[in-house]
């Protein structure tokens, strides 16, 4: 049962990441592919109807770690204090950033919002990976579970190590090259002209930066967390998982060049995929591994729910993510295609009273 | 109390308050919307489309805004108050989730339809996904309030071996009879306050002779809704709450009502303020022998005082209690007497002629707001000193390692963000208001070309 639950907990992390990765991907390259307000404008439209839809996946994975996995929950969240409020804080600068942007037709009020949503974005998508190195790594736990770990210390991995070190900054440049990625290719999908010609060259440019960044953390997360070695010896099908990630790397090449728009962005949504679970079955049965003491770990046995609770979860679990499945189906189904690049447009007259 | 524990707490209620400042507007709004709509669809009249569209516009800022406000609550379960959540996360986790699953979905595809897809979908489509928003919305608070209905009234669990807490049976979780009235109580109190703002913009509008048209229709819509949902608000859902609470949490009600000795002539206190170093009320202006009968339903029934309870099971900030519930009531009371005019004259055909009444229903929007925060304030502060009552006390449930200073930091932290956001969403607001309901459509906003 508590397999399972982590299996759950996996997939819709991993759904989140792909989603709402690609419009935190968009928000990356706001600033260098669209150049004019109505390039911008298109940009933020080709996220407009989902990127709120794709941020529930974080809230609903949340809900999920928090009934299955309730002593994780409480640990990470309180340990990671510093580094969550802030991405909370960004999460939330973010949000209405892309919002309140189109509600006034202003040259000072867009750009100020396109800055702002650039780089809660950028951040967002280095936090991100920051967070996964963290969890990788390890933290020094108690005995009850808990820890506390500052922004940073020494910036190197060991018993006392901060929320930034060497390893977790690596991780977390290595997520915003994969994330830029993942972006350009999206904005390559839904826009045409020059827009999309610009997103397919920031995509062929990164290309080969995100993937030695992330054979670099693939090698480094081998030596900083020994558990890794472990699982892979042991269970030599785990391999897998990197296969995939490294086949979509490949059908993603394949399609770039062929202009395959589709096929690419699916190529980068399988290599995230690979990575994550690489990751995640790669520490199995580790939640959040100790750095000091091993036998501290939190383990998905340990910090899961009582059975009783998990059992009956499944019952309301399987029609809410069919649920959720059709909803986010519905909704890209409705808003496919592309998106338009306004013209340049006056400026709208402002109305005057009672017309 | 100890600095990090009253940090703690300032923090979440100082997110939660600022928070629900916008649900308790859009989930109200959104039955109004689905009134609207219904309106259009039966009578076919464009006007009540156009009417529609206004309201989703205002709608649409503040559900923004709720949105990035309603992240962090989730979170902070975690964040400030780990030992509570490791120890009934598995109970409290499963409401939560279910949010996320059965609403949060539902609510965000049908918003992104219902303001996006008017010319697509069609006229019955688009009603449907105001219906579907409205849905989401209200299966949303009630998520919310089974889990703060478990946190007042902890059904369904039982204790293992080692004291955790162990849910027993998700049914009984979601079928607390804590949920029924607060969750009605909570839902009519949106609606008031939808009312109460749509009753202002009208009579701004009407006042103000801009969109006078516009202005009748929604001063008569929030008056008629306002009317009913104030009245629903104070009898039966008020009432049934209080009885709750007299029941399941009396040392509660005794604090609430400022009743420091067990009486069986119990008096309802209207004004007074507690002293709880002599333990009594000071200034009082009473109504006899009434509280007794409003909570045990007999004139001689026996009120419990807070003489009857342990000095540490006491709500730990009585007259700040005392003073919430007393100003929710006195708000509600007034709030109730401004519709229940209203209404008369709007029956009598004179309303619009009444212009100081036009003024008072303009001003008072913000009653509704203030009483609905401090009736929160009414139900969490007389949770206290318990976070899961009789079962956990708040003390016990903070993050053990998270220092007085680290959550200072975020407090400011969320002080500065949250009066940048108050002020950008009063401007916009304000603006909205500015342009009014008859503004010619621009083609699109920028944002939105599909």
């Amino acid at each position: 049962m508590e397999t399972l639950w982590f299996c759950i907990v996996a997939v819709m992390l991993t759904a989140y990441v792909l989603l709402d990765g690609f419009d935190l991907g968009v928000g990356i390259i706001h600033l260098i592919a669209a150049r004019t307000n109505g390039e911008r404008s298109a940009l933020i439209s080709s996220i407009g109807p989902v990127w709120d839809g794709n941020e529930v996946w974080l809230l609903a994975t949340g809900g999920t770690l928090y009934f299955a996995f309730p002593g994780l929950y409480a640990s990470g969240f309180s340990g990671f204090y510093l580094a969550l409020m802030i991405v909370l804080w960004l999460l939330m600068l973010r949000g209405i950033a892309v919002e309140f942007r189109g509600h006034i037709r202003n040259r000072m009020w867009s750009s100020f919002w396109d800055v702002v949503f650039s780089g809660a974005s950028l951040l967002l998508a280095v936090f991100y990976g920051t967070a996964l190195g963290n969890v990788v790594r390890g933290v020094p736990l108690d005995k009850d579970g808990y820890f506390f770990v500052p922004l940073w210390t020494t910036f190197r991995t060991g018993a006392e190590p901060g929320i930034l070190d060497w390893y977790t900054v690596t991780v977390g440049v290595a997520a915003l090259l994969v994330l830029t990625l993942h972006g350009a290719l999206w904005v390559n999908l839904k826009t045409s002209g020059d827009l999309q010609q610009k997103a397919r060259r920031i995509a062929s440019a990164v290309y080969w930066a995100a993937s030695a960044a992330v054979f670099a953390i693939t090698v480094c997360s081998f030596l900083v967390q020994p558990q890794l070695e472990k699982r892979f010896t042991a269970h030599p099908l785990l391999w897998a998982f990197p296969l995939t990630a490294a086949l979509g790397l490949i059908v993603l090449r394949l399609s770039l060049s062929a202009d395959l728009q589709f096929w690419a962005f699916i190529g980068s949504g399988t290599f995230i995929a690979g990575l994550l679970c690489s990751a995640a079955f790669g520490l199995f049965p580790l939640l959040l591994p100790a750095s000091n003491d091993a036998s501290l770990s939190l383990t998905a046995f340990n910090s899961a729910a009582p059975n009783y609770g998990l059992a009956v979860g499944l019952k309301w679990w399987i029609p809410g993510f069919v649920l959720a499945i059709s909803y986010s189906i519905f909704v890209y189904r409705h808003f496919r295609g592309k998106v338009v690049i306004p013209h340049p447009e006056p400026e709208p007259q402002l109305a005057t009273a009672g017309d | 109390m100890d600095h990090a524990l009253l940090l703690n707490r300032l923090q979440f209620a100082f997110t939660i308050t600022f928070h629900y400042i916008f649900p308790q507007l859009t989930m109200g709004l959104a039955l109004l919307l689905v009134i609207l709509k219904t309106m259009a669809l039966r009578t076919g009249n464009p006007y009540y489309d156009q009417c529609a569209r206004f309201w989703a516009k205002i709608f649409a800022i503040n559900f923004v805004v709720g949105v990035v406000t309603g992240i962090p609550m989730e979170f902070q379960f975690g964040t400030n108050w780990a030992r509570f959540s490791k120890a009934a996360g598995g109970v409290i986790g499963q409401t939560l989730a279910m949010e996320g699953m059965f609403s949060f979905f539902l609510e965000s595809t049908f918003l992104g339809l219902f303001l996006f897809g008017e010319k697509k979908l069609g006229p019955k489509l688009h009603w449907f996904s105001a219906v579907a928003v409205w849905l989401g919305s209200w299966l949303s608070g009630f998520f919310i309030i089974a889990t703060d209905a478990w946190m007042q009234h902890p059904v369904a669990m039982t204790r293992g071996p080692k004291g955790e807490i162990l849910l027993a049976s998700l049914s009984g979780l979601l079928s607390n009879t804590w949920i029924f009235w607060q969750y009605l109580h909570n839902m009519i109190a949106t609606v008031v306050t939808a009312s109460f703002v749509m009753a202002a913009v009208g009579s701004y509008y009407v006042l103000a002779a801009k969109a006078e048209e516009f202005g009748k229709t929604f001063v008569r819509t929030g008056v008629i809704a306002g009317v009913t949902a104030s009245l629903l608000l104070a009898f039966p859902t008020g009432d049934g709450q209080s009885v709750m609470v007299a029941r399941h949490q009396p040392a509660t009600l005794a604090a609430m009502e400022g009743l420091f000795h067990s009486s069986d002539r119990a008096p309802l206190a209207i004004m007074g303020q507690p002293d709880t170093e002599k333990q009594r009320l000071d200034n009082p202006l009473e109504v006899p022998r009434a509280l007794g009968l409003l909570t045990t339903r007999n004139w001689s029934g026996k009120v419990r005082g807070l003489d009857a309870f342990p000095r540490e099971d006491w709500p730990d900030n009585i007259p700040l209690l005392y003073f919430s519930y007393h100003i929710m009531v006195g708000l509600g009371t007034i709030m109730l007497a401004v519709m229940a005019v209203s209404a008369l004259e709007l029956w009598r055909k004179t309303l619009f002629r009444r212009r100081a009444l036009l003024w008072i229903l303009m001003l008072s929007f913000p009653f509704p707001y203030i009483a609905t925060t401090f009736g929160w304030m009414t139900a969490e502060i007389g949770r206290q000193p318990w976070l899961i009552y009789g079962v956990m006390r708040t003390a016990q449930g903070t993050s053990p390692h998270v220092s007085g200073g680290n959550s200072l930091f975020t407090l400011l932290g969320f002080m500065g963000m949250y009066t940048i956001l108050g002020i950008l969403f009063l401007f916009l607001i304000w603006r909205e208001i500015d342009h009014g309901p008859a503004r010619k459509e621009l083609a699109a906003p920028a944002l939105f070309h599909y």
